[in-house]
């Protein structure tokens, strides 16, 4: 055999191996999807987001966990997202250079730590900062414990999209004479508003579907509630609990609460990788 | 302000010909007088202490190789290197006799003084008249009517007006290259600067828009005091009135661009003029 088919033998069997592996990776993934459709779309109907959770053993549908889920969320944004990109803006604008580089390098790996941290992890933190020393479960925590994991998505794309911002532009803002917030806020901000866009959806895509940190701090409620002071139900609790029960009723609903999580999730993934896909082109 | 356009024809001489501009007589004002500069990365010294002036609305280019310190030079100028806390510079740099690199000047309000256009268009993600209204907002409140006159008369002077006057509201990132640094000159000008710096504004352009650029320099050259830096000798032939050759961070050799080209007093001006070298 001549070292060039010995080389063309090797690329086949280096290609095969390589196709199996994504064939094995996509096969789980199609079967979570297909089990989640099959067993979850005969519950979509109105009643799962018009009714509240019921008894074991009525009808109900997952109005109150819907809701839950989309305040706590949309709380754990507002709050979340302003500290990751201010913090990023740090990261990327001012600790670039010298001897802040080094304080920058030192926040970049204790956030990526916090990036990868187990969410159940965040969910005690907050449990023994919050809800022992208010004495009750209630949303606020359960907001707060959500805001801790976005902080760190939201700063990391902030941070990779500033600093993808040609320097040239800064420059070219400074040599007008703006000066350094001015140059940050009107001309980098708007060079990587996609992106940070994108980071900020993928923040709360993530958020949207962690269970650990609300096992300790919103906990659940089966009933309707408004109030952020008391505790809140929210999909991914509901579905946890719902699942692991014996009732019938109960597990088709977390079967249709898994699939409304997993299509939003989706969706958001969507709507990121467009915005991002847009950034790009009319970018630099 | 509003002077019409005079649109000369587009002509590329060759290195050394019969260039039309004023000749000596008397001695033009030093709108800028640099005075035993040095300039430091970090430790490395770039520039071994230069004393230059640049004559006020004349045209003065720095020419040399790369690595020589040109745009080093040029970026003090307008303390562009202040934005980069290992860069320093020493010695003094004149601007109507006053030291820019003094500590107590304000970088900001010395930048709307000089006014800068890079090698690399760089247009802001923005739309064309946001370009332009974007430096002027930063120190003046003008009216409405006020802000597009001033937009137009920019884009004017820059010869761009024509090309872009249907479409203000779409993005600078949509131009081409050639008109995305002509925006970046009308963008420039629109702060009125006193003084301008080009580095090397038309190396990543075509020819066709380079011979504009260069035209449009002849133009601005009367109400400008433009200061550019080239890798393109005859590009400093043609639009200079003085050239300085820089050599390893020295100044080798400042003179009028006719003396400079065709009787250099150094050798090395010769052997780079002449394409030895460089």
């Amino acid at each position: 055999m001549t070292l060039y088919q010995r080389r063309k033998l090797a690329n086949r069997v280096a290609l095969g191996f390589a196709g199996v592996a994504a064939a094995i990776g996509l096969f789980w993934l199609a079967s979570i999807l297909w089990i989640l459709v099959a067993k979850g779309v005969a519950g979509l109907d109105l009643q799962l987001f018009t009714e509240m959770t019921p008894p074991p053993g009525s009808d109900g549908g997952l109005l109150n966990a819907i809701f839950g889920s989309f305040v706590m969320t949309l709380v754990a944004i507002v709050v979340g997202a302003p500290v990751g990109i201010l913090a990023g803006t740090y990261l990327a604008e001012y600790a670039r250079y010298e001897k802040t580089a080094r304080i920058g390098e030192i926040v970049r790996f204790v956030n990526d730590i916090l990036l990868s941290a187990p969410s159940i992890i965040v969910g005690l933190f907050i449990y023994e900062v919050m809800v022992v020393r208010m004495g009750h479960f209630s949303a606020w925590a359960g907001a707060m414990a959500l805001a801790v994991i976005a902080v760190p998505v939201v700063l990391r794309t902030t941070d990779d999209m500033l600093t993808l911002v040609p320097a040239g532009l800064r420059e070219a803002a400074a040599a007008l004479g703006a000066p350094r917030w001015k140059v940050v806020v009107t001309v980098s901000y708007r060079a990587a508003a996609s992106g940070m866009m994108t980071g900020i959806l993928l923040a709360i895509a993530r958020v949207s579907g962690e269970t650990a940190p609300l096992l300790f701090t919103a906990l659940n409620n089966q009933f309707w509630s408004a109030n952020m002071n008391a505790p809140m139900a929210n999909l991914p609790v509901v579905i946890f609990q719902f699942a692991l029960s014996p009732y019938e009723n109960w597990q088709h609903l977390a079967w249709s609460g898994a699939l409304v999580i997993t299509a939003t999730v989706l969706l958001l993934n969507i709507i990121a990788r467009v915005l991002a896909a847009r950034g790009r082109s009319n970018g630099d | 302000m509003t002077a019409p356009q005079q649109r000369r024809e587009i002509k590329i001489e060759t290195a050394l010909g019969d260039r039309p501009k004023v000749e000596g007589g008397e001695v033009p004002a030093e709108k800028i007088t640099i005075r035993d500069l040095k300039f430091f990365y970090g430790d490395r010294e770039a520039l071994h202490g230069i004393s230059l002036p640049v004559y006020a609305k004349r045209v003065t280019a720095f020419i040399g190789p790369s690595g020589c310190g040109k745009s080093t030079l040029l970026r003090v100028l307008n303390r562009m290197y202040d934005l980069y806390p290992n860069q320093r510079a020493e010695g003094t740099v004149l601007l109507d006799g006053e030291d820019i690199l003094a500590k107590s000047k304000d970088v900001n309000l010395i930048r709307t003084k000089i006014g800068m256009v890079f090698q690399k268009p760089t247009p802001f993600p923005m739309a064309i008249y946001e370009n332009i209204a974007f430096g002027i907002r930063l120190y003046e409140k003008l009216s409405q009517p006020e802000m597009d006159a001033r937009v137009e008369s920019a884009l004017r002077k820059a010869a761009l007006w024509d090309e872009v006057k249907d479409k203000l509201a779409a993005s600078g990132l949509s131009l081409s290259g050639g008109q995305q640094q002509r925006l970046c000159i009308a963008r420039a000008i629109a702060v009125k600067p006193e003084v301008l710096l080009l580095d090397e504004p038309a190396s990543a352009l075509d020819p066709i828009s380079t011979a504009k650029i260069e035209e449009l320099i002849g133009e601005l050259q009367r109400d400008y005091t433009i200061a550019i830096v080239t890798h393109n000798l005859q590009q400093a032939a043609r639009v200079s009135d003085h050239t300085a050759f820089l050599f390893l961070g020295n100044l080798v050799e400042f003179g009028p661009t006719d003396t400079l080209f065709t009787r250099p007093k150094d050798k090395r001006t010769e052997d780079y003029i002449t394409g030895r070298f460089g």
